[in-house]
């Protein structure tokens, strides 16, 4: 059996493009191709998680029904009650797969066998229903569509992460032809951009400079007092912040356009993140469907309980406690590590900062201009590099391999 | 007072800005109004008129101007 991984090969490229064909075609007379869009997807599905990764796909299935039973059981529940103790248990049910799959690594050296490629992200789509259905804004439970909007395929392995309400008004219906025709013209856009990320750019920063660069600054290891502090340690600091842009927006535009041509518009991830003139822009703007779910799903529900139930009386106070609970959540989702879970508390440190710096630029008559708005610019592309670097998990190797 | 009075003087509370002068101004894109301002507004709305807008139900786009808020509080009562 085959094995081939998204969005990786030329040969993915061609076969996805070719097998789009007759969806493409219906959609363009305004018809959704159901049936064939579901044996289109298996057939996908059973390439990435078939093959000598038929294990994954063992996983992903029983991850499936185990999800379904949790939603399928908090719909019935909700229909009659809404307890909040009862809500609490469905979110950490629905989460429960994930976190047992990030843990494993601590004890043991094998991954854990529960774990696919993309659970997290299938996991976001999961406590997105949950949360949805306790504020009642999904009422009922529709399996088919459920399963649909989970393994949507284009965006199965890494997001965009879309919103089940959002899918479910596109999927119901196909685009009209003049609406149609301008998706497939921003696909094609995003495919040949997303080569030019991911394939050039991303490919010269990581596979070309970046080991070129680790390997520089691996030798200084004893520097500056035995700290590894070096330039070509700042120098992998640039090469693997442009290798992660470049390779993370391309992989993105790629599953956005493959969703555009079925019809569907998964939300943007990126926004010229690199121009962002403060951390909390950057958030507006870097790895958006994951930024905006936590601000959604953690964020304002985290703030809305605590100043609701008056637990903190200062407004300042709450926002800080809620950046912190936000970010450290975020960092551990990425991997039970120092660097991941320190990129958290450092991100939800220089968001603090940031919020101390607007509330004084409110009050104070601080000068305004295009330099002013440069060093703006500056300053948070430093700061957001030095957050990948930590991210990257290379300090890890410089200072304890 | 009425709708429009309460719900200006609600986000006059939370951000100290005067939007009576542009109620169509963008509030979220000015960066007057961010996520914690925005569950404070949620609250506000909650106590004064009674509504109950759960964050899902919280689409940026359709409370974005002094206005748009006016409009929703209206249909919401």
């Amino acid at each position: 059996m085959i094995n081939i991984q998204p969005y990786e090969s030329p040969e993915y490229f061609v076969l996805i493009l070719g097998l789009l064909l007759p969806i493409i075609i219906g959609l363009f007379y305004g018809k959704r191709l159901v049936n064939y869009e579901t044996l289109f997807s298996l057939v996908f599905l059973v390439l990435t998680f078939g093959g000598d990764k038929w294990q994954q796909g063992v996983a992903l299935i029983g991850y499936v029904l185990f999800e379904l039973l949790v939603i399928f059981s908090y719909s019935k529940y909700r229909s009659k009650q809404n307890q909040t103790s009862v809500f609490v248990v469905a979110v950490l049910l629905a989460i429960a797969p994930l976190v047992v799959v990030k843990l494993t690594p601590l004890f043991s050296t094998n991954s854990s066998i529960i774990g696919f490629l993309g659970i997290s992200y299938l996991t976001f789509k999961t406590v997105q229903m949950v949360m949805e259905m306790r504020d009642g804004a999904i009422k009922e439970f529709e399996p088919v569509l459920f399963v649909r909007f989970l393994l949507f395929f284009p965006t199965i392995s890494s997001g965009p992460i879309d919103r089940f309400r959002r899918f479910k008004k596109d999927y119901q219906t196909a685009p009209d032809r003049e609406k149609y025709l301008c998706m497939i013209d921003k696909a094609v856009k995003y495919l040949f951009l997303g080569f030019l990320y991911k394939f050039i750019l991303g490919y010269f920063f990581g596979k070309i400079l970046l080991p070129i660069v680790s390997h520089a600054a691996l030798a200084h290891k004893m520097a500056f007092f035995h700290t590894g502090l070096s330039w070509p340690l700042v120098e992998y600091m640039y090469t693997y912040s442009m290798y992660l842009f470049f390779d993370f927006a391309g992989y993105s535009l790629f599953a956005i356009a493959i969703s555009y041509l079925m019809g569907i518009e998964s939300p943007m991830n990126f926004n010229q993140p690199f121009k962002s003139h403060n951390v909390k822009d950057f958030w507006n703007r870097w790895h958006m469907s994951l930024s905006f779910w936590f601000r959604d799903y953690v964020f304002m529900r985290f703030t809305f309980f605590l100043m609701k139930h008056k637990l903190i009386k200062n407004k300042l106070r709450i926002s800080q406690v809620a950046y912190l609970a936000n970010f450290l959540i975020m960092g551990f989702w990425h991997g039970v590590t120092w660097y991941y879970v320190l990129y958290g508390a450092f991100h939800a440190v220089a968001i603090i900062i940031n919020d101390y710096w607007l509330r004084f630029k409110k009050t104070h008559n601080v000068p305004h201009n295009r330099w002013t708005e440069g060093l703006a610019i500056f300053t948070t592309f430093n700061v957001v590099c030095f957050s990948f670097l930590i991210f990257s998990g290379f300090l890890n190797t410089l200072w304890f391999k | 007072m009425n709708v429009n009075e309460i719900v200006l003087d609600i986000l006059n509370g939370i951000t100290e800005t005067d939007f009576s002068k542009d109620m169509d101004e963008d509030i979220f894109t000015s960066g007057l109004v961010d996520s914690m301002a925005t569950v404070e507004l949620l609250l506000e709305l909650q106590e004064k008129f009674g509504i109950d807008v759960p964050i899902s139900e919280f689409n940026r786009d359709d409370w974005n101007t002094a206005n748009k808020i006016i409009q929703r509080v209206e249909s919401l009562q």
